[in-house]
């Protein structure tokens, strides 16, 4: 397909186009419960966010990386310091700041690497989910000397103007979202990422090729953490609205992997497909509980369905459909074309069959 | 040969001094000697064993010799990585494939670009005019490669999908795609029929008049490497037997009893 603008071909333009008048139009317009930002929506793009750093990672340079929460950590305290203490960056500058923060993080814990791989490589980076939290948790300085445990996130002022309600704090996190999102597409199907795809396939090619793979691996840890970072802040900022360090455990690590995993490695669309499906599956399964069989079923039932849901999708999407939803969805929209393609060659060959006689 | 060469057979461009490779107590080259003249295609024979492709493994520097040097261009290259050598014009080709799998035939060639991709992340991030301008210079030589090795149809097929034959063809081109003044082929043509072999040499040739690219190949069919080559060296048990144009080796004797065994 031939590029139209720069080089989006004509279906980039339309996808870009429908997810734009869906998310700045549509749903503001129809959707008026501040339950469907506060709950749903904001953690949708927050946790798709992180997602897209744990796919540049593990889904595109095929490292196995346990630690985006982490990394997320990082970033929200980040974020909470800079505005506390150097309000001058405000907060989109705060935000790239405090994603830089975590990025630094991100090269320290990418470098074991270059040494171990595979599921060696998971357990050494989930010394960054420890380490991170602890760090924040042992010194007091990163909550300001705040003893309550939980801090209350500052109000989000940009040039001037609060975004306090939840309509506006999902303008906040939909531009970042849509704004990294756009970048991580362009460095995923240009040069960087075809280097990530190398090194992730076949290393010992990719550096007989003058791919750098040190150079390579650190980058993408390093971008990976700050698109966790953002994420982060985000995340502390617009949904849970406080920042405590148990909110980063290793819990929200796993979901993000599950995500990433349910989601399609390797792809970004992927990212949100599978955030979608982890966020909301829980709310469809309790208001099923709900509404058909009216509470008969005990909640902490239901939490452990969920789990055992989860536990059996993941088994199943890694041995029929390593590629996940995203792939899924992939083949239904080319089975749908094929089926257009076949019926109008039908109606040709009638149409042709008709003339003869 | 009867027709004048483009690029006529120059210096020596790699030479390989004294390289001993040992994996443990198995010897699997001792002190090997031989060169490379730039412009020549240049073949590696052996029975099976006899250290072909850990000798290329040395030049490129997956493996480290315990003894030995390799020299490019005059210039001894101390710590050989497959980096450096790749940054000094030495491409190569593997025995096993070694293609990136889930990416498409377009894709695995554009990765042999990378030395000409002078942008960082953050430029491609942007899609700045310059990282427009590189990636059409790049896809550019990438298609003219797609349709020197007549692999059009397949283009944009992940190359895992596709047949043997076609996989050794997008490696070849994956290495022509770096622009390399030498090319280290492993095994080009094992499994393949008679056609696609006439297809592999007709590249091979074709690239080696046209583009004065230097050589190198491993190939277990006689009749190709005597056909195509300019000079041939033979290892056995990791040690050269013998080293000169295809006449002269079809008479050396050493040869003949390593393929034919000798009676004791």
């Amino acid at each position: 397909m031939k590029p139209v603008f720069m080089t989006y071909t004509k279906k980039d333009l339309i996808n870009l186009a429908v997810c734009m008048v869906l998310s700045v139009l549509i749903i503001p317009t129809f959707i008026k419960t501040e339950y469907w930002y506060t709950s749903i929506l904001i953690p949708w793009l927050c946790l798709a966010l992180a997602t897209i750093g744990q796919q540049i990672v593990m889904g595109y340079t095929g490292q196995l990386a346990l630690g985006a929460a982490g990394f997320m950590a990082a970033g929200a305290f980040a974020m909470f310091n800079l505005i506390l203490r150097v309000p001058e960056l405000g907060f989109i500058g705060s935000l790239a700041v405090s994603g830089l923060i975590a990025a630094a993080f991100g090269i320290l814990f990418g470098l074991p690497s270059l040494k171990v791989r595979g599921i060696y490589l998971m357990v050494a980076t989930l010394a960054s989910q420890f380490f991170i939290i602890w760090m924040i948790d042992k010194f007091g300085w990163f909550k300001n000397y705040d003893s309550s445990g939980i801090i209350t996130a500052q109000d989000i002022v940009i040039l001037g103007k609060p975004f306090t309600t939840p309509l506006a704090m999902y303008f906040v996190c939909l531009a970042v979202t849509a704004v990294l999102t756009l970048l991580a597409m362009n460095m995923a199907r240009g040069s960087t990422g075809r280097n990530w795809m190398a090194v992730r396939d076949m290393d010992i090619a990719a550096e007989s090729m003058g791919v750098s793979l040190l150079k390579t691996k650190v980058q993408a840890f390093a971008i990976s953490a700050f698109y966790c970072g953002v994420a982060g802040a985000l995340f502390a900022f617009c949904y849970l609205k406080s920042l405590e360090p148990v909110a980063f455990d290793i819990k929200l690590s796993f979901k993000i992997l599950f995500m990433c995993i349910l989601g399609g490695l390797g792809t970004i669309n992927g990212a949100f497909i599978g955030a979608a499906f982890i966020l909301l599956f829980p709310v469809l399964l309790n208001s099923v509980g709900n509404n058909v069989f009216h509470g008969a079923i005990d909640a902490t039932i239901i939490s452990s369905i969920e789990q055992v849901i989860f536990g059996l999708l993941m088994i199943i999407f890694m041995i029929y459909e390593p590629l996940g939803m995203a792939k899924l969805w992939e083949n239904l929209k080319q089975k749908l074309s094929l089926r257009l393609q076949s019926s109008s060659i039908k109606n040709l060959k009638s149409s042709v069959s008709k003339n003869l006689k | 040969m009867a027709y004048e060469r483009k690029f006529k057979i120059g210096k020596p461009i790699l030479e390989v001094n004294n390289i001993s490779l040992a994996f443990g107590g198995v010897k699997a080259i001792t002190d090997t000697s031989f060169n490379v003249l730039e412009h020549e295609v240049r073949a590696i024979i052996g029975p099976n064993g006899a250290g072909k492709s850990s000798m290329l493994n040395c030049i490129n520097g997956i493996y480290k010799p315990q003894q030995g040097t390799v020299s490019f261009r005059g210039k001894e290259i101390p710590n050989i990585t497959p980096n450096i050598m790749a940054q000094m014009g030495l491409s190569r080709t593997f025995q096993n494939l070694a293609l990136f799998k889930r990416m498409s035939v377009l894709d695995n060639i554009l990765v042999g670009r990378k030395l000409h991709t002078k942008t960082n992340f953050i430029e491609v991030a942007l899609q700045l005019p310059k990282v427009k301008k590189e990636e059409k210079v790049n896809r550019d030589r990438s298609e003219e490669i797609i349709s020197f090795l007549e692999i059009e149809d397949i283009k944009d097929t992940p190359v895992g999908k596709l047949p043997y034959g076609l996989q050794k063809k997008v490696e070849l081109g994956r290495a022509l795609a770096t622009d390399s003044s030498i090319i280290l082929l492993d095994e080009p043509m094992a499994g393949m029929n008679v056609e696609e072999k006439r297809d592999m040499c007709r590249f091979i040739l074709k690239v080696n008049d046209e583009l004065g690219t230097t050589m190198v190949l491993i190939e277990h069919d006689m009749g190709v490497v005597m056909d195509i080559s300019d000079r041939v060296v033979v290892l056995d048990y990791g040690k050269v037997i013998g080293d000169g144009t295809p006449d002269e080796i079809m008479a050396n004797q050493k040869v003949i009893d390593a393929y034919l065994g000798v009676e004791h």
